[in-house]
C-alpha cells in the first residue's frame, strides 16, 4: 500500500477516547440480540450486509448460468445441455442478473452506506428494510428453486406474451417468474420509499440539500425512478398471472386483448431500469474517483443536474426496445432521438470525472485501476449504444449478439466494474482490514482481458447475423470460431470472479487492520471506527463545511456533537428539514422485532400459495398481511405530546412529533407517487386496448347506470370530505365515520358495477374494466379501513391537536382513493355509455 | 456505408476519451485544466449534441428507404405467415390464384418486394440479414416490410424474436431468381402431384392430415410441401444437407434433429410405406 495518502496518522482518531458508558450505553440500545435474535435484525448496517451477501451469492449463481450457456455455444452443433433446458437456462440468467444480483446489490449498498454518509444513525424505516430483506430473500429463493426442480421461467427474461400465456407456456413455468418476480418487487418499492424518504429527511444537522454527498443524489433519483418505474412491470405481472390463472385476456388478440400492452408495461419498467442499475455505480465512481483524485468532485451541481435529466429521458425511450414491432415513423423518430440524447448528461458525467482528475494530484491505487476498466467498457458500450438507436441499423443487428455484447458492456461496464472499485475501496469499512494488493490487480486483468474477449467478438458475431436466444447454430457461417474464442474467454472472466472472491476471503482473514479513514475520504461514513458500531456515531457532527472525517472524527466520537446521549431507552437520530437540513426533530427508531419477519412470512404466504393455486391459503396470507400492517403501525406513536429535548450544541427539538413533519407522512407520500404509477399504467392499457388492440369494440357493453355511477361518486367524495373534515373538527370521530360510511357506500356501488360488466373472460374489455374496478375498490377498501383504524387510534389517545399525523395520512389516502375512484367511475360509466350506439 | 462511419467515429471518440483519461492521470508532468464550462459544457454537452444530431438527420434518412412507400413502383407482394416453429410464404398475385409453400420464399431479383408479416401463435420476427431490416411478426398486428435483392441468389433468413423452444430452427431461404426464372419456378410451384404416384396414397393417409402437397390446395396445420424436394433446407434449419436419403433420415429422426416441434413421431409408421412416401416427396419437384 505504498503511496497511500495520510492526512493524518492512522489511529489518530481514537487518541481521545469517548466518555466512559457512552459508548456501552449505546451498543446496549442499538445492538442486536444473538443466536436466533439475529432474525430479529432491523439495524441497517447488518441488513445492508445481508443484502450485499445475498446479492452476491446470487451473483455466482447467474454467473454460473452463463457459463453453462458459453459451454453450450462453444462448438456449433453442440448436444451438452438441448433446447428446453437451454431457454430455462438463458432465461434465469436474465433474470437472476437483474432483479436478484444488480438491483438488490444497490439497495444492499444503499441501506448499509446512507446512514453513515449522511450522518444518520439508521435509515428513517428499519423494520421496512428488514421486511424488503426477507421478502427479496424469499422470492429469490423461490425463482432459483425452481431451476433445482427444473420448472424454471423459459420465455426469456421479458416474459413476451403470447408466449409466456398459458396455451404456449403451460406447467408453472411462467407463473414462477410472474408471482416470484413480483415477490421480490415488493422488496424494491420497499428500499425506494426508504431510500428517498431516508434521504429527505434523516440525515446530519446543517447538511443541506446541495452539501450532500453526491451518492446520496445519485441514490435519491435513482429511487424516485423505481417508485415510478417498477409498478408498470407489476402491472404487467398481475395482468399476465390474471391471464394464465383465470383466462382474463390481455393479451389475447383474439379476445381484446394485445401481446404489445405487454411490450409497453415490460419496456416502461426495463429500459428505466438500465439507468436504475447504472446511476448508483455512477455514484460510486463519483464518490471514490475524487478521493484518489485528491480534489472534490468537479461540477457538482451539472451532475447533479444531469442524473436527473438522465432520469427524466430514461422514461422517454422505452420504444427504442421495440423498434421492429411496426410503430409509425414519427414515433421511431422521436424516440430514435430521445435515445440519443440519453448520451449527453452521460458524457457529461464523464467528463466531470476526467476534469476532477485533471484538476487534481492523482494517486493510483486498486480502485482506480476498476474504475479505468469501467471507463474503457462503458464508453465502448454507450457508443454501440448510440448505434443502436440509429433506427436502420436497430433493425439490422437488433436481437441479434450484437445487442448481446452491447448490453453486457453497458452493464458489466457500467455496472459490476464501480461496483468491484466500490467493494475494494469499502472492504476496509465492512472488514475493518485492508486489501491485500495483488491478488486485487491480478483479479482485475482476468476480468478485465477475459470480458472483451468475451464480448468484443460477439459484436462481430452479431454483425455476421447470429441471432440471440438460440441454443445451437450451424457451422461454417464464420461464428465457429469467435464463438469458441466468447467460451474460452468467459472462463477467463470467470476465474477472475473466483480469484475476487479468494482475495476478500484472505482479507478477511489476513488483511492488516484498517487505519481510520485510510485513503482520506470527503465522505462521513469514515468519520467512525471500523467495523462500524451498531450506533455509528456517538454523536452526529454538525455539518458546517467540508465533510472531512478525520476533522470530525474526534469530535463525534467523544460526544460533543449532537445527540451524544442515551435517555428514556430511545433509538435517537435526527430527523431535517428536506431543503436546509435543518435540525426539526428527534426521530425514535425501532428496536430489533421479529415482525419484519412474519410479515415477509405472511406476504410469501400469498405468493406462493397464489403460485399453487391455494387461493383460500392465498387469501388467509393477505388478511395475515393486513392484520401485522395494522400491528406495525399501532405499534408507532405515544400517547402524550412529544416533549422538547436537548440535542446538544445548545439545541433543542421535538422528540417524535406525529404531524406532518414525520417520515411516515413522506412515506405515504412516495408509497402514493408508486400507486399513482401503477394506476397510471392501468389506464393506459385500458385506453390502449380500446385505441390499438384488434377486435375492438367489444361485442358487449353494460347498460348506463347514472344512479349506479352516481352513488359512487357521493361515496367517494364524502370519504375524501369526511377525511378532511376530521382535521378541522372538534372532535375528528364523526366526519371520520363519515368517511368510512362514504367507502363502504362506494365499495357497494363499485362492486355492483363490476358485477354487471360483460364476462371478464370472453372479452378484454370485461377484463380491463373489471381490474380498474378492482382497483378502486380496494383503495376503497384501504380508506374504510384507515378511516375505522384512525378512530381506534382517536379512542385509544393517540391524536391530539398537536399529534395529527394519523388525520393528515387518512386525510392524503382518502383523497388519493377519492381522485382514482372518479377516474375509474368515469372510465367504466362514461366511456361505454359514450361509445354506444 | 453508414456502418464505417459509425465504427470509425466511435472508436475516435473512444481513444479520445482513453487518451484523456490517461492524460488526466498522469502526473509527472504539468497539465493544463480547461475551465469547468469547457470541460462539462462543450465537450460534455455541445460535442455530442452536434455529433448526434448529425448521426440522426443521417437514419433518418436512411430509415425512409426501408419504409414500405408509394415512389412509382408497384412492389411484388408476399405474406409470410409465421407459426411456431415455421415460416409460410403465400404469393396472392401468381397467375391469378394465391400459392402457398414453406420454408422457402422465392422473389423475384432486382425487383422491390413487399412482405406482408402475419403472426398466428406467438411473437416471431421476419429478418433477412443481407437484405436488410426486419420486422416482427405479432399477433393481432400484420406488419409490412419492404425489401429487394439486386442479383440472384440464395439468402439466409431467420426467425429473430425468441418464439419457443425451437426458436432456433425457424430458418428460411430467400432465394431471388432472374424475372424470367422466377416465372418458370411459380409455374413449377403450382403444378399439382401427381395423383398416381405409388407414394401419395401412404402420403394422404400418414400425413394429409397436417400436410397438403399441392400448392393451390391448402389444408392442415403443417407447412404445405409442394415443391418441397427442390427446398435445401428441412425444419426450419434443422436439417441442412440435401443428400439423397434426406426425407427417410427426416421421417424417421426428426424427433432428435428438432426436439420439441409439433409434428408427430412417425415410429409407428411401416418402413415400406415410410420409403414410399420419401420417395413421393422426392418428386414434389
Amino acid at each position: 500500500m505504498s503511496g497511500t495518502p495520510q492526512r493524518s496518522e492512522p489511529g489518530a482518531s481514537t487518541a481521545n477516547p469517548p466518555p466512559p458508558g457512552l459508548d456501552g450505553a449505546l451498543e446496549a440500545l442499538w445492538g442486536t440480540p444473538r443466536g436466533w435474535g439475529r432474525l430479529s435484525a432491523v439495524n441497517h448496517t447488518i441488513v445492508g450486509r445481508r443484502f450485499i451477501v445475498t446479492a452476491f451469492v446470487f451473483f455466482a449463481i447467474g454467473g454460473l448460468l452463463a457459463m453453462l450457456i458459453r459451454a453450450q455455444l462453444a462448438t456449433p452443433a453442440n448436444a451438452f445441455l438441448g433446447a428446453a433446458v437451454y431457454n430455462q437456462i438463458f432465461t434465469m440468467h436474465g433474470t437472476v442478473m437483474m432483479f436478484l444480483f444488480a438491483i438488490p446489490m444497490f439497495e444492499g449498498l444503499a441501506v448499509y452506506l446512507l446512514p453513515k454518509m449522511l450522518g444518520a444513525r439508521d435509515l428513517a424505516f428499519p423494520r421496512l428494510s428488514a421486511y424488503g430483506y426477507w421478502c427479496y430473500l424469499f422470492g429469490g429463493a423461490l425463482v432459483v428453486g425452481s431451476l433445482v426442480l427444473g420448472v424454471a421461467p423459459d420465455s426469456g427474461w421479458f416474459m413476451y406474451t403470447p408466449l409466456s400465456s398459458r396455451p404456449y407456456s403451460p406447467g408453472i413455468h411462467a407463473d414462477v417468474w410472474l408471482i416470484g418476480i413480483t415477490f421480490v418487487e415488493v422488496s424494491a418499492v420497499a428500499a425506494a420509499v426508504e431510500i428517498v424518504v431516508s434521504v429527505l429527511k434523516v440525515r446530519a444537522a446543517g447538511m443541506a440539500l446541495n452539501r450532500m454527498p453526491i451518492f446520496a443524489w445519485y441514490l435519491l433519483v435513482t429511487a424516485g425512478m423505481m417508485l415510478v418505474g417498477f409498478p408498470p412491470l407489476i402491472l404487467g405481472s398481475i395482468l399476465l398471472e390474471l391471464e394464465r390463472a383465470f383466462g382474463w385476456p390481455f393479451f389475447d388478440p383474439l379476445r381484446g386483448g394485445d401481446p404489445l400492452l405487454w411490450q409497453h408495461l415490460f419496456w416502461l419498467f426495463g429500459h428505466p431500469e438500465v439507468y436504475i442499475i447504472f446511476l448508483p455505480a455512477a455514484g460510486v465512481v463519483s464518490t471514490v474517483l475524487p478521493v484518489f483524485a485528491r480534489r472534490p468532485l468537479v461540477g457538482y451541481s451539472w451532475i447533479v443536474v444531469s442524473i436527473i435529466a438522465m432520469a427524466f429521458l430514461s422514461f422517454g425511450l422505452w420504444v427504442h426496445h421495440m423498434f421492429a414491432v411496426g410503430i409509425p415513423h414519427l414515433a421511431l423518430g422521436f424516440f430514435s432521438a430521445a435515445s440519443m440524447m440519453v448520451a449527453i448528461p452521460t458524457a457529461v458525467q464523464i467528463f466531470a470525472w476526467i476534469g476532477t482528475l485533471l484538476r487534481g494530484r492523482p494517486v493510483f491505487q486498486l480502485p482506480m485501476l476498476f474504475i479505468c476498466g469501467f471507463f474503457f467498457i462503458f464508453v465502448a458500450g454507450g457508443l454501440t449504444g448510440v448505434m443502436l438507436a440509429v433506427v436502420p441499423f436497430d433493425w439490422q443487428v437488433h436481437d441479434t449478439h450484437f445487442v448481446v455484447a452491447h448490453l453486457h458492456y453497458v452493464l458489466i461496464g457500467g455496472f459490476l466494474f464501480p461496483m468491484m472499485a466500490g467493494a475494494y475501496y469499502w472492504l476496509p469499512h465492512f472488514t475493518g482490514r485492508m486489501p491485500v494488493h495483488h491478488l486485487g490487480t491480478a483479479s482485475f486483468w482476468l476480468v478485465f482481458v477475459g470480458f472483451n474477449l468475451t464480448f468484443l467478438p460477439m459484436h462481430l458475431t452479431g454483425l455476421l447475423g447470429m441471432p440471440r436466444r438460440v441454443y445451437t447454430y450451424a457451422p461454417g457461417l464464420g461464428w465457429d470460431a469467435l464463438n469458441l474464442l466468447s467460451s474460452v474467454a468467459s472462463f477467463v472472466m470467470a476465474i477472475g470472479f473466483a480469484l475476487f472472491v479468494v482475495d476478500i476471503a484472505l482479507q478477511r482473514r489476513f488483511g492488516r487492520p484498517a487505519p481510520a479513514d485510510p485513503w482520506g475520504a470527503g465522505t462521513l461514513e469514515w468519520a467512525m471506527p471500523l467495523p462500524p458500531p451498531s450506533y455509528n456515531f456517538a454523536s452526529q457532527p454538525a455539518v458546517d463545511g467540508p465533510l472531512e472525517p478525520t476533522r470530525l472524527a474526534t469530535a463525534i466520537m467523544t460526544g460533543e456533537q449532537h445527540l451524544g446521549v442515551t435517555r428514556n431507552g430511545w433509538r435517537e437520530t435526527l430527523g431535517v428539514d428536506a431543503a436546509t437540513g435543518r435540525p426539526d426533530q428527534v426521530l425514535l427508531l425501532p428496536g430489533p422485532t421479529f415482525l419484519p419477519l412474519w410479515m415477509a412470512l405472511a406476504t410469501g404466504t400469498f405468493f406462493v400459495s397464489a403460485l399453487f393455486k391455494l387461493y383460500l391459503l392465498s387469501l388467509a396470507g393477505a388478511a395475515a398481511v393486513l392484520v401485522l400492517a395494522i400491528l406495525w403501525l399501532w405499534s408507532m406513536g405515544e400517547r402524550r405530546d412529544p416533549p422538547l429535548v436537548p440535542i446538544g450544541l445548545g439545541q433543542s427539538a421535538l422528540a417524535g412529533p406525529a404531524d406532518r413533519r414525520s417520515p411516515l407522512h413522506a412515506a405515504l407520500a412516495c408509497t402514493l407517487v408508486a400507486d399513482a404509477s401503477f394506476f397510471a399504467s392501468l389506464a393506459f392499457g385500458y385506453a390502449f386496448l380500446w385505441v390499438i388492440a384488434p377486435n375492438w369494440p367489444p361485442p358487449a357493453l353494460p347498460a348506463p347506470s347514472p344512479a349506479l355511477a352516481a352513488m359512487a361518486a357521493a361515496g367517494l367524495v364524502a370519504t375524501t370530505l369526511g377525511a378532511w373534515r376530521a382535521g378541522r373538527a372538534r372532535s375528528p370521530v364523526a366526519p371520520l365515520a363519515l368517511s368510512a360510511l362514504g367507502a363502504a357506500v362506494a365499495m357497494g356501488a363499485l362492486a355492483a358495477t363490476i358485477d354487471r360488466l360483460p364476462s371478464v373472460s370472453a372479452h378484454a374489455y370485461g377484463a380491463a374494466s373489471a381490474a380498474l374496478g378492482a382497483y378502486a375498490l380496494f383503495h376503497c377498501g384501504l380508506a374504510l379501513v384507515a378511516a375505522l383504524y384512525t378512530i381506534a387510534r382517536v379512542r385509544a389517545g393517540f391524536v391530539s391537536p398537536v399529534r395529527h399525523l394519523a388525520l393528515c395520512n387518512t386525510r392524503l389516502l382518502a383523497g388519493y382513493a377519492a381522485v382514482t375512484g372518479l377516474i375509474v367511475v368515469a372510465l367504466l360509466h362514461a366511456v361505454p355509455a359514450m361509445v354506444a350506439p | 456505408m453508414l456502418w464505417w462511419w459509425m465504427l470509425g467515429g466511435a472508436t475516435v471518440i473512444l481513444a479520445a476519451v482513453m487518451g484523456l483519461l490517461f492524460y488526466a492521470l498522469r502526473t509527472d508532468t504539468p497539465r493544463r485544466a480547461p475551465s469547468t464550462l469547457m470541460l462539462l459544457g462543450g465537450a460534455g454537452m455541445a460535442l455530442p449534441l452536434l455529433v448526434l444530431t448529425l448521426l440522426l438527420v443521417f437514419s433518418l434518412r436512411t430509415g425512409e428507404a426501408l419504409l414500405p412507400r408509394a415512389n412509382g413502383e408497384t412492389p411484388f407482394r408476399v405474406e409470410a405467415h409465421a407459426r411456431q416453429w415455421w415460416w409460410e410464404f403465400i404469393y396472392p398475385d401468381v397467375e391469378g390464384r394465391p400459392l402457398h409453400t414453406a420454408g422457402e420464399l422465392h422473389i423475384p431479383a432486382g425487383r422491390a418486394v413487399e412482405v406482408r408479416v402475419v403472426a398466428h401463435d406467438v411473437i416471431h420476427s421476419f429478418w433477412v440479414p443481407r437484405l436488410g431490416g426486419k420486422m416482427d411478426a405479432i399477433p393481432g398486428h400484420p406488419n409490412r416490410i419492404r425489401l429487394q435483392a439486386d442479383a440472384p441468389g440464395t439468402y439466409r433468413g431467420q426467425c429473430a424474436e425468441f418464439c419457443g423452444v425451437q426458436h432456433t430452427f425457424m430458418g428460411f431461404l430467400v432465394i431471388a431468381h432472374a424475372e424470367d426464372r422466377f416465372g418458370e419456378r411459380m409455374q413449377a410451384l403450382a403444378r399439382p402431384p401427381a395423383a398416381d404416384h405409388p407414394g401419395a396414397a401412404d402420403f394422404a393417409a400418414s400425413c394429409g392430415a397436417c400436410h397438403s402437397a399441392d400448392a393451390r390446395r391448402p389444408h392442415g396445420a403443417g407447412p404445405n410441401l409442394a415443391g418441397v424436394a427442390s427446398r435445401r433446407w428441412l425444419g426450419g434449419g434443422a436439417l441442412a444437407d440435401d443428400a439423397p436419403d434426406r426425407f427417410i433420415r427426416w421421417i424417421a429422426r426428426h424427433p432428435e434433429l428438432k426436439p420439441g416441434s409439433r409434428e408427430p413421431d412417425h415410429a409407428l409408421l411401416p418402413a415400406d410405406a415410410a420409403g414410399r412416401i420419401a420417395r413421393f416427396l422426392e418428386d414434389l419437384r
